[in-house]
């Protein structure tokens, strides 16, 4: 399966894919170059995580008429 | 008071009901105590017929009083009048023509003892209570990170630049969706619930509720009924911000959680950003640890391989390239330890953090990893061909280089 580039992820997904990478780095036998695969995965998702934490702006939107009925619903 | 003595002059004119009357009105419409009085009594015989305008009569032992309250007064009023209720009502008294009948036409009114609007609050309370809106199992847990903020508040409002200005400050990963709604006057309750299914369409994670701090009339539209049954009924869990600290909205009882101000509610809602941060920080130090962990499994097995070599090949050659091996082991371990030393010694800032966490820190001791063009890493030259193109990693870049010659008899290290 093709990860997904890291500059693709939420910080949610991101984060959770970290979480999934120590995991396996914890407990399965993984040769050398599949441990050094995951810990470089790692790395770019922990900077993503980073980079989304130090520079995301909040994005703010008003509903406006269509969005809004004042209609008295029961 | 001046005594008014007039009947003398009058005993000997005959005048009509109408006339008399007249002149009656006139005469307590003069005075300016009766034109603005307030007065004590209980009420009784309350009538409220359907052209809006409200009639009763005030009592005590010893009189009564019959009392109005025109429609566009009435509309005013908040709560129900009862009879038994003690008042204190204000207005100007006058006569009713018709009847000869001289009332009290009252412009506001007042709960003697407690505050009108808290017993009418009290009342509504414990209904809705007893119908188990308030009930701590209907509280829902807020989302831990929640995409999605939906927030119910005026748009000019202050509370509403307050709640974005944390959100900005702890949690700028989210997303705002802000419903106006009035949050004072006779519409704002019409407007509030219509703001609340509006904003729970665009399907946000957590809804806050707001609205700056008020007198206990201005934040009366929380109390409406509809308001809290609109609460109670919103499918996303709804945080409430209403006031002051001091400030208790019976929203605030339905909401899944009362925060004390908007700016409360802000907080409650969003994950601190230090917190993300020293979370995230934890999972780095997991990920080396766990990394390292593994690098050293694989040196023990290299420890393990050089030994059986040592004594098991029956050629003393490789004495020669057991030093080396050594020496290879030896520079894994203090990669190894760098690692850690590293591990522990990282700073607060995320930043700057990454080149120290080389995974290849063992390339700094000099070595390289060679790849084929298909980036799997090579371990024997058995297979190589002259001609082909490798991928040669180092410590600090990388070359493309082509095999000359391949030799798979040389001796393991």
């Amino acid at each position: 399966m093709e990860p997904t580039a890291v500059e693709e992820l939420s910080y949610e997904q991101a984060f959770a894919e970290l979480e999934e990478i120590v995991r396996l780095l914890e407990t399965d036998s993984k040769t050398l170059e599949e441990s050094l695969a995951l810990f470089e995965r790692g790395q770019a998702l922990a900077r993503r995580c980073a980079q989304l934490l130090e520079q995301a702006e909040l994005r703010i939107r008003q509903l406006t008429g269509e969005d809004l009925t004042y209609e008295d619903e029961d | 008071m001046e005594q008014r003595s007039f009947l003398p002059y009058l005993r000997t004119i005959s005048l009509r009901v109408s006339d008399l009357t007249l002149y009656l009105r006139q005469v307590l419409e003069s005075d300016l105590l009766l034109q603005d009085v307030w007065v004590q009594g209980e009420i009784s015989n309350l009538s409220r017929p359907s052209s809006g305008h409200i009639y009763f009569t005030l009592k005590d032992e010893g009189a009564s009083l019959r009392c109005v309250i025109w429609r566009s007064t009435a509309q005013r009023l908040r709560g129900n009048l009862q009879n038994g209720m003690a008042v204190e009502a204000h207005g100007r008294i006058s006569i009713y023509e018709r009847d000869g009948q001289y009332q009290l036409y009252v412009d506001s009114m007042r709960l003697t003892g407690e505050g009108w609007l808290y017993q009418e609050f009290l009342r509504l309370k414990a209904r809705l209570e007893q119908e188990g809106l308030f009930d701590p199992e209907r509280k829902r847990p807020l989302p831990p990170h929640p995409k999605v903020v939906g927030i119910v508040t005026s748009p000019t409002g202050a509370a509403l630049q307050d709640m974005l200005n944390i959100l900005r400050d702890r949690y700028p990963l989210c997303e705002v969706i802000v419903a106006p709604a009035q949050v004072q006057g006779d519409n704002a309750p019409l407007t509030i619930t219509a703001a609340l299914r509006a904003v729970c369409r665009q399907n946000p994670d957590v809804v806050i509720l707001a609205r700056g701090g008020g007198s206990l009339e201005d934040l009366w539209a929380f109390n409406d009924e509809r308001v809290v049954r609109a609460i109670a009924e919103c499918p996303i869990p709804v945080v409430t911000g209403i006031g002051h600290e001091t400030d208790f909205t019976l929203s605030d009882f339905a909401a899944d959680l009362r925060a004390p101000t908007p700016t409360g509610a802000a907080v409650a809602v969003s994950p601190d950003r230090d917190d993300l941060r020293r979370e995230l920080s934890g999972t780095i130090d997991a990920l080396a640890a766990a990394f390292g962990s593994r690098l050293d499994q694989l040196t023990g097995d290299l420890d393990e391989a050089t030994y059986r070599l040592d004594h098991l090949s029956p050629l003393r050659r490789v004495e020669n390239d057991r030093q080396r091996l050594d020496d290879l082991v030896e520079r894994a371990k203090r990669a190894q330890k760098h690692i850690l030393a590293l591990r522990q010694a990282r700073s607060q800032a995320l930043a700057g953090r990454w080149a120290a966490l080389n995974p290849l820190a063992v390339l700094q001791r000099g070595y390289a990893v060679v790849t084929d063009t298909a980036g799997r890493v090579l371990h024997s030259s058995a297979g190589l061909q002259a001609g082909q193109d490798v991928h040669v990693r180092l410590a600090e870049g990388a070359f493309d280089a082509q095999v000359t010659a391949a030799h798979p008899d040389q001796p393991h290290p």
